[in-house]
Formats: structure tokens, C-alpha cells, sequence
């Protein structure tokens, strides 16, 4: 096969293309370059500095194989940053990793490699795809610890079938011992956890800095009494507890979350945990890596978050919105998040949550 | 990869065999050209005959050859050194130049701008991307004094030859001082410097198959040029550092090889650039030839032909005459490895698609009319992809 690896620098991709090339594909790697400002800050955090292009051209050197950074900086910046801001602006908490899977990694990307007769695009995504009787199937990675299919739940199947995951049948400690066998120079590299736009981590201060929010009161969600202020509602999200900033303890001395955010009065609600329950999750724009799911419920398992478990739940779609009822609440989930349905590993679909039904009403 | 069809000579070429040959002949001895003793002298008789052998060729004075690291570094010492000297002699801060500069003349003009309170004058250029002599008179005859002049000899990217002389003769009577980046231009056109009478000349060894990192500011021995870099005062005071005895020597022998040949080598280029030109408008109809189409030492280099061609991104062209064993060139600088759009294009009225949508290929006498036709076989099936990946570019997301 003809395929394009997708190269970040780090120990994943880069074991990835290696097994390619071992495998006798036609691999030729392909760096994305993300954020312009990231590479000429000269910064060494985020997955698009200058150190990482170089890592990932110097892979390639040692693969032999070919090497080309791709500019995707300004799709990145309106499908990426621009919807993340928009989604704050909103009063959500996107997950920006999705959207770039969704519309750079698997999109954008995919369609030029497949648009130029290369058949797959490959990544170091900890997940796997798996022939099915209906075509290819996406599944957990075997390692829990670093299983990616998450990020992934957005991809359809027409993607499934071009897409090429070599590490999800490993553990992460194996791919760094490989990647030391192999002499890779990026074998000892940390992992990359940051939004890579926000190499410093400040997702509060990105957002504060790029949303015009007015300030606020921060409400005791069941008295109704102001018990503080904030200087914008934006960077408030769902369950959060710290940077309150909260001088009147609550009563029974229990720590208060932030329980729900109104970006129309600029009101932050906060109350005790039990508050942030949830028993029923709505979710718009459904994707599915198969057959979609229909009216009839079904016994699933959903996943709400990048590192946790799927929980039980009773899964159907009404009007195009995909409706999840939990068997057992969960606590804290902030609109502009993905819901992933699992079938045991395998991924079924994903939606954006845009609303959900709390167990305690406030 | 032995059998690569290389048409990327405008980025550099090949080392000469002569070239390399002198090269390893020098560096097998000891001394510093600076050093008082035997060995010293011995380096320096070197240096001083490569000086004596390259002012001879180009028809100037020994003395005005400064030995520098190579364009970039010349194109920096000339722009800054020369604006500096003028703005401390006749308080003049206006500098005129061309939106159209290779980047090692283009950002100090920025930085000088920028940082030190220069005003640039930007000429604009044609739909050919040459600049008008007539926007050079009106601005020299404009009431803001000008330090300093530069336009270059011809462009990187489309191949355009300027007006030099008639900029040169306008500014010299004027009495303002003029530079000319002729990195591009030299073994291609007639060059005589003694009759152009420029202040400063830009010349580099690698683009004439000598080795990298030797290069020289061919500067008049009658002009100050304030220092850019300072030290054990090399090169008459103006450029510090020791001199690199063997790749004088090799530039030297390459800069011979390249004024001796080029009458010659500009009508066998000249023959092979229009047969490929010829062969790209059959094999792709829709591909544009950007630039001037004429073959006069005037007009236009004899090795470069630039294509552009609508709705594929000259990166993905690349890549896949890269995957097709052909090395070319989009033309257009990289910043941080991210491709930029050409400000040439730019500059001549283009928008920014067809800005990203050209390719450069620059020939050399090596070059062959098998390496041509490789081009043309090629491209048909490339621009159809990559005009697909084009096609696909703007919808998602």
C-alpha cells in the first residue's frame, strides 16, 4: 500500500511508521504544521514546535523514507481553534482533539493522501480496526491505560476503511522499548497531554484572552444568594472546583463545584458535588463507525471522557439526536464534550453532548 | 537514487571537479592568511590570487573583492553597511529597493526598518516582476535623500533580469550609492562590472559549482561600508574573520569556469529550457509560464523556467515529482519548514492560489535533454492528482 504517516515527532507516530515501512508499504511521512505562532515562538512544548519537526524529519531520515511538513494551519485555526473558542463562547467544553481528528487528521489530511492514489493515512493512535462482517470495525487499544478510541469515536466508516492504527494491539511501554531497539532518538520523549495550541497549559487564560466575557456573580445554586464574584464566565467549566476564589465557606464546610454556567446573566452556579449528577445524556450531530443506531433501545455502554470507563446505558436516537439513558448516574458532564457508545471494544458512534438531565435538580 | 533527474540548479549546483580538486589541494596545507611566516604568506598568496583571478573576470579592482561567507552574508553587508556609512556621512535614511528581493535582502531592509528607523522605499514591479527605471529617477529625484539602492541582477524565482545598468547609471549619477544581488545572474548573462559601475555586488560560490560558504561583496574600494562583523579586521576593515583559504581557492576556479563558459551555456540552457517549455504547455494546457518569455541576457535567465498551474499547490506538485525522481523547486522560500507564498507572485499582481501553485525548475549546463523529457512524461499524471488534492482542499471542516 501507498501510505501517508502522519509524523508528530513523538515516540508513537514515529514507531508507527516504522512498522509501515517494515511491513513494506510505501510510506512517505508527513508532518502537520498546526500552529503557525506555535513553530515561530520556538517552543518546545505542543505538538507543532520546530523541535518536533525535526524529530519527525529525522525519523524519517532513519526510515529512509520521504518527508514533508503539510501546512494546515489555517483549516486548523477555523476548524480547530476558532469552533473551540466558539464552543466557550457558548458556554461548553469542546474537546478540541476530537474536532481535529474529525475535520485535519481524518479529513483534511485523508482526502489529499487519498486524492494523490495513497491508500491509507496512518497514525500512532492507541486504538484498533478490526475486519468486521460489515466492513472495518474500531476497537479499544489493548492497552487501558493509553486506549485512544475516544478521540477517535468520530470516524465513519468510509475513514475506517483508510485508516491505518499499528500500535493498538500494544502496550505503551512496549512501543518505548521498541522505539530504543529501533535507535530511535525520540524513545525517551515525554508524552505530549496539553492542547497543543495552548502549549502553556492556561486553557483559563487562552479563553479569557480571546472571549469578550463580562463579569458575574457566582451563585449558591440552591439559596440563590450571591456568595462571590468572577471576572468572566467563559472560563468556568462544569464541575470544576478550584480558582472560585470563594471567601464564605459553605455551611456545612463541603466543597462547592461550579454546577452550571450561564453565559446570558454571566452566572456561575455552585453547589455541593451531588448536584453535578447525571442520569441522562442528549447528544447532537451523532457519527457512526458502522450501522447506525436506531428508535429501538439498546443495551450499550457509553464513554464521556477521554481517560475513564464506559458506564451501562440504555442507547436510541430520536430526531437525529442520540439519547442516553445511564444505568447508574455519573457525576459532571459539560455540554461541548463527546459521548462515545461502545459494544464491549467496540466503538459504535459519538455525539456532542449538548444537554443533560441531573439526578438532583438545583 | 543515483538516477535523479536534479533541476533545482537556482538552489545550488554541484561542485565542479576543478573546484573540488583545488579545494582538496588547499586544505592539505597549514597557515592562516593573516599569519606574518611562511605558511601564512603561502595561505595568503592564495587568497590574493583567487582575488586577482575573480577581479579579472568581472572587470574590477583586487581591492574591491571582500571575501564573505557566502550571498547572505554579502547581501547584509552591503545593505546595512552602505545605509549605515550614508546615514552617518549625509544623514539620508530612504532606501529604495524592489518588492521582489531574494529574503537576504528583503529582511535586513525589514530590520533596518524596523529597528532602525530606515524608510524603504518598495518599487513595484510589472506583470514580468521587473521594476520600471522611470519609479527609480522619480524616487532618486524625490526630496527625501536615498542612502542606498539595491535591486537585484535577476530573480530567484521567475528568472526576470533587471534594468541594472540603467538603475546603476541613474544612481551612480545621482550620487547615490547602488547594490545589485547578482547570486542568480552569474555565469548566465554577460557580466562586467567595471562598465556596470555598481557600489556593491552580491555574488555566491555554490550556485557556480564551487563549494558552500564562500561568497563575496564586490564593493568599490572608494566606499565606506560600516562593518557588520567586527574582529581581527580581514578584508580592509569591512568583513572580520579568518579567511577560508581553500574555499577561496575553489570559488575562484568556479567563478572562472562560469564567466569563461557563459556565452556558450546560455544558448545550450537557453535550447533545453525551451524545449521543456514547449513540453509543459503540451502536456498540461492549462499550465501557466510566469515571468518574461524572452531569451535576451536582458529579459530573462537562460536555465529557469517558472510554471504555475491553477488549482494544485505547488507542495503537493513537488512531492510528487519528488515520488517520480524528479527534484524541483515551488520557487518560494520556507519559514520554519511551512511553506509561504511567494512574495514574487505577489508582488506581480497574483493571487495567493497562484502564488502556491508554481513550480521553479532552473537547469545547468549538465543538465540533459533526457532530464527534460523525465519533466514532461511526469507531469501530466502528477498535476492530475495533485489538482485533485486541490479540489478536496476546500471542503472539509
Amino acid at each position: 500500500m501507498r501510505v501517508i504517516a502522519a509524523m508528530s515527532g513523538g515516540v508513537d507516530s514515529s514507531v508507527a511508521a516504522a512498522r509501515l515501512v517494515d511491513a513494506g508499504h510505501e510510506v512517505v511521512g508527513v508532518h502537520l504544521a498546526l500552529s503557525k505562532a506555535a513553530a515561530a515562538a520556538g517552543g518546545t512544548k505542543g505538538c507543532c514546535t520546530l523541535d518536533d519537526a525535526r524529530d519527525a524529519r529525522r525519523i524519517a531520515d532513519h526510515l529512509g523514507i520521504p518527508f514533508y511538513v503539510w501546512d494546515l494551519s489555517d483549516r486548523f485555526r477555523e476548524a480547530v481553534i476558532d469552533d473551540f473558542l466558539a464552543e466557550y463562547e457558548r458556554g461548553r467544553t469542546p474537546n478540541p482533539c476530537i474536532r481535529c481528528n474529525e475535520r485535519i487528521k481524518f479529513a483534511a489530511v485523508l482526502e489529499r493522501a487519498l486524492a494523490m492514489d495513497f491508500d491509507a493515512v496512518a497514525t500512532g493512535h492507541y486504538a484498533r480496526i478490526v475486519q468486521g462482517p460489515a466492513g472495518p470495525e474500531l476497537h479499544r487499544a489493548v492497552d487501558p491505560a493509553k486506549d485512544q478510541s475516544y478521540v477517535l469515536g468520530v470516524l465513519g466508516r468510509a475513514q475506517l476503511e483508510h485508516t491505518l492504527l499499528p500500535l493498538g494491539g500494544d502496550v505503551k511501554e512496549a512501543i518505548r522499548a521498541e522505539a530504543a531497539e529501533r535507535g530511535l532518538l525520540v524513545a525517551r520523549k515525554p508524552d505530549s497531554h496539553d492542547i497543543c495550541f495552548i502549549p502553556d497549559g492556561d486553557t483559563a487564560a487562552f479563553v479569557r484572552s480571546r472571549v469578550d466575557s463580562a463579569p458575574g456573580d457566582i451563585v449558591d445554586a440552591v439559596s440563590g444568594e450571591v456568595i462571590g464574584h468572577h471576572e468572566g464566565a467563559h472560563s468556568f467549566t462544569i464541575g470544576q472546583r478550584r480558582g472560585l476564589g470563594l471567601r464564605v465557606p459553605a455551611e456545612d464546610g463541603a466543597p462547592r463545584y461550579v454546577v452550571d454556567v450561564d453565559i446570558v446573566t454571566s452566572t456561575v452556579r455552585v453547589g455541593a458535588p451531588e448536584l453535578l449528577d447525571v442520569d441522562r445524556i442528549e447528544g447532537e450531530n451523532p457519527t457512526w463507525t458502522g450501522t447506525p443506531l436506531g428508535a429501538e433501545e439498546t443495551s450499550l455502554a457509553v464513554q464521556v471522557r477521554a481517560h475513564g470507563a464506559a458506564v451501562p446505558a440504555r442507547v436510541r436516537v430520536e430526531d437525529d439526536r442520540l439519547v442516553v439513558d445511564l444505568e447508574s448516574p455519573i457525576r459532571v458532564l459539560a455540554a461541548g464534550q463527546s459521548v462515545v457508545v461502545y459494544d464491549d471494544s467496540r466503538v459504535v458512534g459519538s455525539a456532542t453532548v449538548d444537554r443533560t438531565h441531573r439526578v438532583v435538580a438545583a | 537514487m543515483s538516477s535523479r533527474v536534479y533541476l533545482d540548479h537556482a538552489a545550488t549546483t554541484p561542485m565542479l571537479p576543478q573546484a573540488r580538486a583545488a579545494w582538496i589541494a588547499e586544505s592539505e596545507r597549514a597557515g592562516n592568511p593573516s599569519s606574518l611566516h611562511a605558511s601564512g604568506r603561502r595561505r595568503r598568496q592564495v587568497v590574493e590570487e583567487a582575488r586577482e583571478s575573480i577581479a579579472a573576470l568581472l572587470n574590477v579592482r583586487p581591492s574591491a573583492i571582500v571575501f564573505t561567507s557566502g550571498g547572505t552574508e554579502a547581501d547584509n553587508l552591503a545593505v546595512k553597511g552602505l545605509f549605515w556609512a550614508e546615514r552617518q556621512a549625509r544623514g539620508a535614511t530612504t532606501i529604495l529597493s524592489s518588492s521582489v528581493e531574494h529574503h537576504a535582502v528583503l529582511d535586513p531592509l525589514v530590520w533596518l526598518e524596523q529597528e532602525q528607523a530606515a524608510s524603504v522605499e518598495w518599487l513595484p514591479v510589472d506583470g514580468l516582476g521587473r521594476v520600471s527605471v522611470d519609479d527609480v529617477l522619480t524616487r532618486l529625484a524625490g526630496s527625501d535623500p536615498v542612502a542606498l539602492c539595491t535591486v537585484m541582477w535577476a530573480n530567484n524565482e521567475l528568472g526576470t533580469v533587471q534594468p541594472v545598468q540603467r538603475i546603476a547609471d541613474a544612481c551612480r549619477a545621482a550620487g547615490v550609492p547602488f547594490h545589485t544581488d547578482a547570486v542568480q545572474a552569474l555565469g548566465h548573462v554577460p557580466m562586467d562590472l567595471g562598465a556596470l559601475g555598481a557600489t556593491a555586488v552580491t555574488i555566491s560560490s555554490h550556485k557556480l559549482g564551487g563549494p558552500f560558504g564562500v561568497g563575496a561583496l564586490i564593493l568599490d574600494p572608494t566606499r565606506a561600508a560600516t562593518p557588520v562583523l567586527h574582529g581581527g579586521g580581514q578584508e580592509r576593515d569591512v568583513r572580520s574573520g579568518t579567511l577560508d583559504a581553500p574555499a577561496i581557492a575553489a570559488f575562484a576556479v568556479a567563478v572562472e569556469h562560469a564567466v569563461r563558459g557563459q556565452e556558450q551555456r546560455a544558448q545550450h540552457l537557453i535550447a533545453l529550457r525551451e524545449h521543456l517549455r514547449n513540453g509543459v504547455a503540451a502536456a498540461v494546457p492549462g499550465a501557466v509560464v510566469n515571468g518574461d518569455l524572452g531569451t535576451g541576457p536582458d529579459e530573462r535567465l537562460p536555465g529557469n523556467l517558472h510554471v504555475s498551474f491553477p488549482g494544485c499547490e505547488g507542495d503537493l506538485l513537488l512531492m510528487l515529482l519528488d515520488a517520480a525522481g524528479i527534484d524541483c523547486s515551488t520557487g518560494s522560500a520556507c519559514t520554519a519548514g511551512i511553506p509561504e507564498p511567494s512574495h514574487v507572485l505577489l508582488a506581480m499582481g497574483a493571487d495567493e492560489a497562484t502564488a502556491r501553485s508554481s513550480l521553479r525548475f532552473s537547469l545547468s549546463e549538465s543538465s540533459s535533454r533526457e532530464d527534460v523529457d523525465a519533466v514532461i512524461a511526469a507531469l501530466p499524471g502528477v498535476v492530475e492528482r495533485a489538482a485533485r488534492a486541490g479540489s478536496v482542499a476546500g471542503r472539509t471542516g
